[in-house]
């Protein structure tokens, strides 16, 4: 098992690789532009492209549908490329790169480049749609029963899972008999036919949905409560969980003013094109508001808001004291049982290795869901076998002892195996020679063995820094980011950047996409710039480019 | 390490005094020497296995809650956890989801990186060491933190294509493909390099085509490697909880992470003990098996991908 510090390859690499092109390249590209096509390989060709069309049809149809002519555009040029360029003899090293970099621009490209155009936004619960969104959600939002509002029998179904999946209303009109759906677009009649009607006009069936019973709707009556389906006349809202009213607005749009009216109170809102909101008088804000730029507000936010750049400090520290313990603790673990097994005297080196990176081959995310149910305080293995009381989650300091302690767990195998491989490359001479010069083991690890080790780990530990600092699952499966302070429930002491971020957009509280947006870029250039430097370095990037 | 006084000293020792002494010193060596390895090796031994040990207990642990597990089974040992386990939850969905996901995934990624990695290694083109370097600068970037933009993208998806979208293995799969190229180009860039060039340019001469060298002859040579880096790529995405619990919200399109993450959850925490740990240990044993078979790859394959970059 050698493994060469300076990279084997690098004697061979040599000639016919510099940047000036000789002849033998040149001359081997022709030869293999003009070798024979084989069978398999055009059945390869043309059953791959095939397919390729194959896909492009069936994805067509949808973007037709929806009129989507842009993405109809990018979706017919992408196939005609791929075609063009695998049809003709001609780019032979775009063959081998077009496939992996579609996937790449498609899904991690694209993404990255709307994140940053997200961040400039308000975007989130609140401002999700157009301005025009926003008023038809205020007025329907503000319907109430009148005297002599229709009433309809009300049965609540879901395309999706009861439990989870988003919620529709199917009403049967008492007049007519017919069956229709609504949710937040509004109401579309039901084929007749489509619908099993129970007398009284109540829907116990319906094709394509699941109708949600009595406890599955009890279970769910905020979002049915929530749920409001605009009308013609006004809006339809649940009353109860069997019976649904339409009701008349109270708030109305005028244009004329560009504000929003109440007929009831007589208050008025004033849009407020900066914030994206409609803005009261006396500085109350409604809480339909609609998506606009905010510049670079998401980012001085973070350090002008008091109740966020205090935590938000608090938690860049603690990210990279994270990082930088569990990647120097789980090399510096590991190196130790390395050199200590690293010894033609000792026996049974290989069952040794074979037990010792047990835990790196286990599942992760079971594992770290097993540590915190150790920690656990009433029951937890920790404090039983300690006889302990100790509430391990519930205090700052030993909440991140606690998860780095598991961090070590997890990763010193891996550094144990790596560590081993480059001792086994450092030759013996060099450790000998020592010796023989009179250096004391210690000296001889300090002068030697350490600086050739890290020589040939530091790529390693600089990308284990980088996946440390946004480890998420070792915070989100054990503690969840707690302790939380009393004042703050969204910023806790073993909260890393990426699990703040994680809160920010999906948790319970209203979702923050921007501002969750600018803190993902931020990150971004936080390891991009410590990557960056460590890079530059460590002198191993010089001959990769070559 | 080294005593080398030992040896001059025991010369002029006698008596059955001496003799003693004599064994306690060969003793005490022998431990500087390499009980002490030993000890450090079992000291470590022991570190990793008592959460593993504590697992397994758990797993046979009749009653299957946490409070009533020990380190050892105290209470008699039993199967009922693995029964219930099948019985009671979405495990067997869960777990052909994960294999599918990963397994689809993994091989998909290592094979659009091998791609890539023959033509940077063995090609010369306009946009080469630009190509590269942006690789580098991508994969700074970890896909997941682009997961706001990714929801917001795959709802529009899901509106077009409900095949590819929230809830199918398909679209966690190609957005698992999107992270392929960034992470693995660079680590089989290296591992082409290190084949002589000879060996393709012969087999061009004989008229081979580029296809051809690519399929029969780098492949097979690198197969290993390409094996153990498959592996590693199959455990991160297993593992891989942040998107997967944005995407797969139905019982029954859930991963083995997001799935058994939902087992302990609230009051269930304490009495679903037994199943979790049960459903652990079947996530284990495939991995487990193939890391030991593995291993002497695994350690070449990372460190001399470390050296390359």
């Amino acid at each position: 098992m050698s493994t060469p510090l300076s990279g084997p390859g690098s004697v061979q690499q040599t000639p016919g690789r510099g940047p000036v092109r000789t002849g033998s390249p040149r001359s081997s590209r022709t030869a293999r532009n003009h070798a024979p096509i084989t069978a398999a390989g055009l059945a390869a060709k043309v059953i791959l492209l095939g397919l390729v069309a194959g896909i492009a049809i069936w994805a067509a149809f949808p973007l037709v549908q929806a009129e989507q002519w842009i993405g109809l555009a990018v979706l017919v040029l992408t196939t005609a490329a791929l075609f063009y360029l695998y049809v003709g003899r001609r780019h032979v090293p775009a063959k081998y790169l077009v496939p992996g970099t579609l996937f790449l621009i498609a899904f991690q490209i694209v993404p990255v480049l709307y994140t940053a155009s997200t961040a400039f936004t308000n975007f989130g619960d609140g401002h999700r749609g157009s301005k025009d969104d926003a008023v038809v959600a205020i007025q329907s939002a503000s319907v109430k029963q009148v005297p002599g509002s229709t009433q309809y029998p009300l049965s609540v179904a879901t395309k999706g899972d009861p439990t989870t999946g988003p919620l529709v209303f199917l009403i049967t009109d008492p007049k007519t008999d017919t069956v229709s759906v609504g949710d937040a677009d509004g109401l579309r009649p039901l084929d007749p036919g489509a619908a099993t009607v129970a007398p009284g006009g109540k829907v116990t069936a319906a094709d394509g949905y699941t109708v949600l019973n009595f406890g599955q709707a009890s279970a769910r009556s905020k979002d049915i409560t929530d749920l409001v389906v605009p009308t013609a006349g006004g809006a339809l809202r649940s009353s109860g969980l069997s019976r649904a009213y339409e009701g008349k607005a109270v708030r109305a749009y005028d244009a004329g003013c560009d504000c929003v009216k109440d007929s009831e109170s007589g208050k008025t809102w004033t849009a407020d094109e900066e914030v994206g909101a409609f803005v009261a008088a006396d500085g109350d804000r409604l809480a339909q508001g609609w998506q606009v730029n905010v510049g670079l507000a998401n980012f001085t936010r973070v350090l002008t808001d008091e109740r966020i750049s205090g935590p938000f400090l608090g938690t860049l520290i603690w990210n990279f004291a994270f990082a930088i313990g569990s990647t120097g603790g789980t090399f510096i673990l590991g190196m130790l049982i390395a050199l200590a097994l690293h010894s033609p005297r000792v026996r049974g080196t290989n069952l040794y290795r074979m037990l010792l990176i047990l835990p790196y081959a286990m599942p992760s995310f079971a594992m770290l869901l097993v540590w915190r149910d150790m920690f656990n305080t009433d029951f937890g293995l920790i404090n039983n076998m300690f006889g302990l009381g100790v509430d391990w989650f519930g205090q700052g300091w030993s909440a991140r002892a606690a998860v780095i302690l598991v961090q070590l767990w997890l990763g010193y195998p891996y550094m144990f195996l790596v560590a081993t491989g480059a001792l086994q490359a450092i030759p013996r001479e060099l450790t000998e020679a020592t010796s023989v010069d009179g250096a004391s083991p210690w000296q001889s690890f300090r002068a030697v063995t350490l600086p050739l080790l890290l020589v040939a780990l530091s790529p390693l530990l600089i990308s284990s820094f980088a996946f440390n600092f946004n480890n998420f699952n070792a915070i989100y499966l054990t503690t969840e980011g707690a302790p939380f302070p009393a004042d703050n429930p969204s910023n806790g002491a073993t909260d890393l950047l990426i699990t703040y971020t994680y809160r920010l957009a999906f948790g319970g509280q209203a979702a923050q996409f921007g501002f969750a947006a600018a803190i993902s870029l931020f990150i971004f250039a936080i390891v991009a710039v410590v990557s960056a430097v460590s890079f530059r370095r460590t002198r191993q990037q010089e001959e990769v480019y070559a | 390490m080294s005593t080398p006084t030992g040896a001059t000293v025991t010369a002029d020792a006698s008596g059955p005094a001496a003799v003693n002494r004599n064994a306690r010193r060969r003793k005490n060596r022998w431990f500087a020497q390499v009980g002490w390895r030993h000890l450090v090796g079992l000291l470590g031994v022991l570190f990793s296995l008592f959460p593993l040990v504590f697992v397994v207990s758990a797993a046979l642990n009749p009653l299957g809650t946490l409070s009533s597990t020990a380190l050892v089974p105290t209470g008699g040992v039993s199967f009922g956890n693995f029964s219930e386990l099948f019985a009671r939850t979405g495990f067997a969905h869960w777990f052909l989801n994960s294999l599918l996901i990963a397994g689809g995934a993994s091989f998909a990624s290592v094979f659009l990186s091998a791609l890539a990695a023959y033509a940077f290694s063995r090609m010369r083109f306009r946009g080469r060491r630009v190509g590269l370097l942006s690789l580098l600068l991508i994969q700074m970037f970890p896909q997941f933190l682009a997961i706001v933009a990714i929801f917001l993208i795959f709802g529009t998806v899901t509106d077009l294509w409900p095949a590819i979208g929230f809830n199918t293995p398909w679209g966690l799969l190609l957005l698992y493909m999107g992270g392929a190229l960034g992470v693995n180009t660079w680590l089989m860039k290296g591992f082409f390099d290190t084949l002589p060039r000879e060996l393709d340019e012969s087999a061009t001469m004989d008229g081979a085509s580029h296809a051809q060298v690519f399929f029969r002859i780098m492949l097979p040579l690198v197969a290993p490697i390409l094996a153990v880096t498959g592996l590693l790529a199959f455990i991160n995405t297993i593992n891989e909880f942040l998107m997967a619990s944005v995407f797969l919200t139905d019982t029954d399109a859930k991963t083995l992470a997001v799935g058994m993450r939902t087992m302990l959850q609230g009051a269930e925490r304490n009495t679903n003990f037994g199943i979790f740990a049960a459903g652990t240990l079947l996530t284990a044993i495939p991995t487990v098996l193939v890391f030991q078979f593995l291993q002497r790859f695994i350690v070449s394959g990372l460190t001399s991908g470390a050296v390359k970059g």
